[in-house]
């Protein structure tokens, strides 16, 4: 990895110190979670709000479910070459009441992961441009 | 019940990679209904077509597009989109036009070409589409199929071999339809030699997109008394529900399900729940089902909609498939016409070669696929963006 800096992927989806947080909204009426962050109307039928706050969602849960990608995906995905497959999880979020689709960090596999594991957040680059390297949020396993 | 109609025709031209105009499809599914049906196209009061977004502007007002190629007679015209469900939404809207006593008799028909290339987002900056955000963070269509599927291999215990059962199972019947696009016998050991796409799901557990055309002829009742075919099958019930807030399944194309959070509200699996009007309306359960048509957009997806269809206990319907219960000559067949895995998916004519296959099936014309006695059938699809629907179809 050269030493260009690190940019995120989508700007103003998640913080971006060592122990990173998704970064969503809350209806400040019905108390729903929102990721993306949604600000403009509550989806909750029962609710009628149209103020949120922006919070950071929890960065730990535990997988729903996993998979990986064994074939390199169309544009906009930008991938190395060669492609490396990765693994993909959902991950529960308890506070929230919401799973969350993401990458697993490089180097797991489908062998490394079970529907229940706690799992948490982490930045990891998605891929370089020139001018910077682009990191997405990704699941590992929880290190207690 | 006053509140039913006659399914008097049915029609499809064979799904395949053909490289014609949607129109044709189209066209030649309509004319082999009316023929079928013995209803004159002059006849026909109201076309109901199912869009294809994929064909420019002929495709967005398909009713007029085939109205229009089968000759300007002028019939009022509707066109329903609705993803995968298109074809039972344009079904409902003729069943709205016969009940309501405005027209006697319709013609519904769905047709699609699949595009040239990979289907893929437009491109820049874009992170108000969740289309542009999955496909950049490297979500493809089969994760979230294979998310499905890993569920029920991490919770029920299922297993490779029972996908690969599925596909085995369908191919067999699918070999026997005349109308599907795959007809070859594929055994386990060739599902476990494909490729694996996303685990667990190989490139045989996964359908394709095809070309193809469905049509249907329906009418009131007295309308079908009138042509001598009092006992033509009858659409008893519809459902195009949408889903309940939240719905707590990841569902293509979004990065992340409905919170729950909120007092009062609970998390729905929205596929569970479009079967459930679709029964308290035709006044039908589960137990009266003699066949189902699921949309197995991969293998294990069929043994969702088992369970779905509350044809088995949640996480029990491999033990069904391995029984042989869901293969033609079991106790509870599914997808008799080969299913998506022998088709492939053709988007607005799809919901209504579900409803041909069961048309056939209750007049005891399938021939080598016959399901015997069948009395009831069901059709179950979900596509994008809260787009689902169930048919239920009873002699
Ligand atoms: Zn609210």
């Amino acid at each position: 990895m050269s030493a260009k800096p690190l940019a995120p992927a989508i700007e103003g989806w998640h913080t971006m110190q060592v122990k990173p947080h998704l970064i969503g909204s809350q209806c400040t009426e019905c108390g729903t979670y929102f990721f993306p962050k949604q600000n403009d109307y509550c989806r909750n039928p029962h609710c009628n709000s149209t103020n949120f706050r922006e919070v950071e969602l929890s960065r730990t849960g535990k997988v729903w479910s996993y998979t990986n990608a064994c074939y390199k995906p169309p544009a906009p995905f930008v991938a190395a070459d060669p492609f490396v497959p990765y693994a993909i999880a959902g991950v529960q979020l308890e506070t929230e009441q919401m799973v969350i689709l993401g990458q697993v960090i490089e180097g797991l596999t489908v062998d490394d992961l079970k529907v229940g594991m706690p799992m948490e957040l982490v930045l990891e680059a998605l891929h370089e441009t020139d001018d910077d390297i682009k990191v997405t949020w990704k699941w590992q396993p929880l290190t207690q | 019940m006053s509140d039913e109609i006659a399914i008097l025709g049915a029609g499809m031209h064979p799904w395949g990679k053909w490289g014609h105009n949607f129109v044709q499809y189209g066209v030649a599914a309509a004319r082999e209904a009316l023929a079928d049906a013995g209803v004159p196209w002059q006849d026909i009061k109201f076309v109901s077509g199912g869009a294809t977004i994929r064909c420019g502007y002929p495709g967005f007002v398909a009713g007029a597009t085939f109205a229009q190629a089968l000759g300007w007679q002028g019939a009022e015209v509707n066109t329903s989109y609705a993803a995968c469900a298109s074809g039972s939404q344009a079904l409902a809207a003729a069943r709205n036009k016969i009940l309501s006593g405005e027209c006697d008799v319709a013609l519904v028909v769905g047709a699609d070409t699949t595009p040239k290339g990979f289907l893929a987002p437009a491109g820049g900056y874009r992170p108000e589409d969740p289309d542009w955000v999955r496909f950049y963070l490297g979500i493809t269509n089969p994760t979230y199929f294979a998310l499905y599927a890993r569920r029920r291999i991490d919770l029920y215990g299922d297993t490779l071999e029972d996908f690969a059962a599925v596909k085995v199972k369908n191919s067999l019947v699918g070999s026997k339809n005349p109308r599907a696009r795959y007809r070859k016998c594929f055994t386990a050991e060739d599902v476990a030699a494909s490729a694996m796409v996303a685990d667990p799901l190989r490139l045989m557990d996964i359908c394709a997109t095809s070309d193809g055309g469905a049509a249907l002829i329906v009418s009131s009742l007295e309308y079908a008394r009138k042509l001598g075919k009092p006992n033509a099958p009858r659409v008893a019930a519809i459902s195009t529900v949408t889903p309940t807030f939240a719905s707590g399944v990841l569902e293509m194309p979004d990065i992340a399900t409905d919170s729950a959070a909120a007092s009062g509200v609970e998390a729905h699996a929205y596929r569970s729940m479009i079967p459930l009007k679709a029964y308290e309306e035709a006044g039908i359960g589960p137990e009266d089902i003699s066949l189902a048509e699921v949309y197995d957009l991969s293998t294990a997806l069929e043994l969702d909609w088992i369970e779905d269809l509350q044809l088995a206990p949640r996480g029990e319907s491999a033990g069904l498939l391995r029984a042989g219960d869901t293969a033609l000559g079991g106790k509870i067949p599914v997808n008799v016409s080969g299913g998506l895995a022998c088709f492939g998916e053709a988007v607005p004519a799809q919901a209504l070669s579900q409803i041909c296959e069961l048309t056939w099936q209750l007049r005891g014309e399938a021939g080598d696929r016959q399901v015997e006695g069948a009395q009831v059938g069901i059709t179950a699809n979900q596509g994008l963006f809260g787009h689902g629907s169930s048919v239920i179809v009873k002699k």
